[in-house]
């Protein structure tokens, strides 16, 4: 027998169910007192740097439904392109901007909705930089283990070009499913970043 | 040096797939190309802290933080544990959320229907952070069974669901928690989306009666275990170790 390396085996996941709200986000269903207000709702104050955007969009089914039991988180550097975390060794992020949000899909349109700002630039290990991207996470009813995925802005076709993560995806024809087109809603820029879970428009998911 | 403190992969046969039919709602929502493996980034291995001063002092008592005339109704537990990565090292810092149905197995949401009534003094989430060694516990009602429209007669076994944060995103994680002994574990899809027993048995919390109240509260062990990362090797120290 050779020796044991004796390493834990992470705990397995498990749905988060349709009833996920009630630890996520108590105030959306109603129940309050509990804690003033839950996390992850707001992004950005007026101290925050960097350029205002709004995010939203839907996650679809594979019968093309929108779900209206997920929960979204997202994840981005802030306006320099530096995380909000002890981890981040590159320096110091800005303090009024934590980095991570998390929403619902509306229970009745399916629709999940950000205010943030556009995060700056990010090196791939080899010092290379990616393109601006924000990391979304999403879970709910029928998904065993939560999906990682990017999104991309369409308005940054220069850098998205030549970013080291995109330029992984085998089958060009799917690239397009990570990026966000940007039109403008009274005035805010706003991308709409859909998610397809399963079907012809599958949106990229990534082993991380 | 690309990999340098990167977290292990995940080993996703250990893990519940994506596509699990005997869990319908899977069929649908799960996607059918395979993901794309991408190395850590400082995307993934940076990820959100939450401090102390958000959580509140009843955020952790599930038995207290909603209650308006009294106790909630149902068996009084203690769930204690340890938040670990796979090198076994303490994760602190790291903040859990936990929600569950009330001892009747009702959840207390506007879109939920089940005839059983809901509990005026429960509301059913709680949160904390674990300590310095990765300790964490919260008081609560042990959840009751709850049927569900999959099959025409399927029972979720008592359960407690968790989300966890780690220092990472890569380790961002949801689970659920059993009981030891309930019968209905081994009868559920959503437990049997997960093909390995073992791994099944690491979500199963044991009775300790070594914490438990007398004449007050039992209690259930149940230990987390997050990603860990690779050690750095022929540097000066091994990091992840």
């Amino acid at each position: 027998m050779v020796q044991s390396l004796r390493r834990l085996k992470e705990s397995p996941s498990q749905t988060a169910g349709p009833y996920v709200h009630i630890g996520a986000t108590p105030n959306w269903v109603e129940i309050t007192g509990v804690w003033k207000e839950d996390l992850g709702l707001v992004l950005v104050g007026p101290e925050t740097k960097g350029e205002r955007i709004i995010l939203k969009g839907r996650v679809f089914d594979g019968s093309g439904i929108p779900l209206k039991d997920a929960l979204v988180e997202i994840w981005q550097a802030d306006s320099d392109g530096l995380y909000n975390s002890p981890q981040e060794k590159r320096g110091k992020a800005d303090p009024h901007f934590t980095g991570w949000g998390r929403q619902p899909t509306d229970g009745t349109t399916g629709e999940y909705r950000f205010e943030t700002i556009k995060p700056g630039r990010v090196p791939y290990p080899d010092g290379r930089l990616m393109a601006p991207h924000i990391t979304f996470w999403i879970v709910a009813r029928g998904i065993n283990i939560g999906l990682h995925t990017r999104m991309y802005f369409g308005d940054e076709e220069a850098a998205n070009a030549e970013c080291p993560v995109l330029a992984r995806i085998e089958h060009k024809v799917r690239v397009p499913t990570l990026i966000a087109s940007r039109p403008e809603e009274n005035g805010m820029p706003t991308y709409t970043f859909d998610i397809h879970l399963q079907g012809e428009k599958e949106t990229v998911f990534f082993d991380i | 040096m690309s990999d340098e403190g990167s977290f292990y992969q995940r080993d996703r046969s250990w893990h519940p797939p994506a596509f699990t039919p005997q869990y319908k709602t899977s069929i649908l929502r799960s996607p059918q190309y395979p993901l794309l493996s991408l190395g850590n980034t400082a995307s993934e291995m940076t990820g959100p802290v939450f401090g102390h001063d958000e959580i509140g002092p009843l955020d952790n008592d599930l038995i207290r933080n909603f209650a308006k005339t009294g106790d909630p109704i149902g068996q009084r537990i203690i769930v204690y544990g340890r938040v670990l990565d796979e090198n076994a090292r303490p994760v602190p810092g790291a903040l859990l959320e936990f929600w569950q149905a009330n001892a009747g197995g009702r959840y207390r949401h506007k879109k939920e229907t089940y005839l059983a009534p809901i509990d005026p003094n429960f509301g059913g989430c709680g949160r904390t952070i674990t300590d310095g060694e990765g300790r964490y516990w919260f008081r609560t009602i042990k959840p009751g069974a709850y049927p569900w429209p999959n099959g025409v007669n399927d029972w979720r076994p008592a359960h407690i669901h968790f989300s966890v944060f780690g220092h990472a995103f890569a380790q961002r994680l949801i689970t659920q928690m059993y009981f030891d002994g309930d019968p209905m574990i081994w009868q559920c899809p959503i437990v049997q989306t997960i093909p390995d027993k073992a791994a099944i048995e690491q979500l199963v919390a044991a009775l300790d009666r070594s914490v438990t109240l007398p004449m007050d509260a039992l209690a259930h062990k149940f230990d987390i275990v997050l990603r860990g990362r690779r050690s750095t090797l022929f540097e000066n120290r091994m990091e992840g170790n």
